[in-house]
């Protein structure tokens, strides 16, 4: 087992225990800050996919960004007196029968199909061809999302505050 | 163990796929249901990620993981708003009491 397959695992085990916290936890914020460790487990596998820049972007934007976001909902909506945090337990076992079949499921799917075996992309910064990229062949999509990021936050702004 | 591949990091977002869809039926708080999408949208990324590297495409697939990571902001930010407005009104998120368009 070299050191890739190491850090490679380890980052696996973060990421997959954390999210199974976040989705399992009663309560509301224990899971969002599991969520945290999740998004960091997910920005390593990025890293050793050799896309730092991406993975940068995620910690960015994630979370600094949406975790923050989410943390202010929980709290905003959360009243201290009312908690509910009961869940019935008739939705939970035919969820995991379901979810548990569909994982295994598409694990298969992936394991067995015969992939074409290509070289892989070398690690290689990956920062200034993104940048060109975004400038040259994907400028429109650029524009828009810039445009669409702008009336998301508008129209998240004028929701809020009615 | 065998050696780091393509199929390892498929497996883990598949698992992190499920992990969010049981997230997404389970859970009663819209919030919740926020954070399991969240989590779906990120095992989405380590595919296009993962296919980026050993797929040969070049930088394609990181360009595609950013753009849905931009979509993902802006869609965190409307859901909050959202639900805020809906605690707003009827003093609760949890998804199965909802059900009515007007109060």
């Amino acid at each position: 087992m070299t050191l890739y397959d190491f850090i490679f695992y380890l980052f696996a085990a973060i990421t997959l225990v954390s999210a199974f916290f976040v989705v399992t936890i009663r309560n509301i914020v224990y899971s969002a800050f599991f969520l945290l460790f999740t998004f960091f487990g997910v920005a390593g596998i990025y890293i050793i996919l050799g896309a730092d820049f991406v993975a940068m972007v995620q910690l960015i934007v994630y979370v600094g960004g949406i975790l923050i976001l989410i943390l202010f909902g929980v709290m905003l909506t959360n009243k201290i007196t009312n908690v509910q945090i009961k869940t019935r337990t008739s939705t939970i076992l035919p969820a995991t029968i379901g979810v548990a079949m569909f994982a295994g499921l598409l694990s298969a799917i992936f394991v067995n199909t015969p992939w074409r075996k290509m070289d892989t992309t070398p690690m290689l910064p990956t920062t200034q061809a993104l940048g060109v990229m975004l400038i040259s062949e994907y400028g429109i999509v650029f524009e828009l999302l810039g445009i669409l990021l702008l009336i998301a936050l508008i129209g998240a702004a004028s929701l809020a505050r009615k | 163990m065998i050696h780091v591949g393509l199929n390892h990091f498929l497996v883990v977002s598949s698992i992190l796929f499920s992990l969010g869809l049981f997230g997404i039926v389970t859970r009663k708080n819209a919030v919740m249901v926020l954070m399991g999408i969240e989590l779906v949208l990120n095992s989405a990324n380590i595919n296009f990620i993962a296919f980026a590297k050993y797929g040969n495409f070049g930088l394609q697939g990181q360009m595609m993981a950013l753009f849905v990571i931009v979509l993902a902001a802006a869609e965190a930010a409307i859901a909050l708003a959202i639900v805020l407005n809906i605690y707003k009104t009827f003093s609760t998120v949890n998804v199965d009491e909802i059900d009515t368009l007007k109060d």
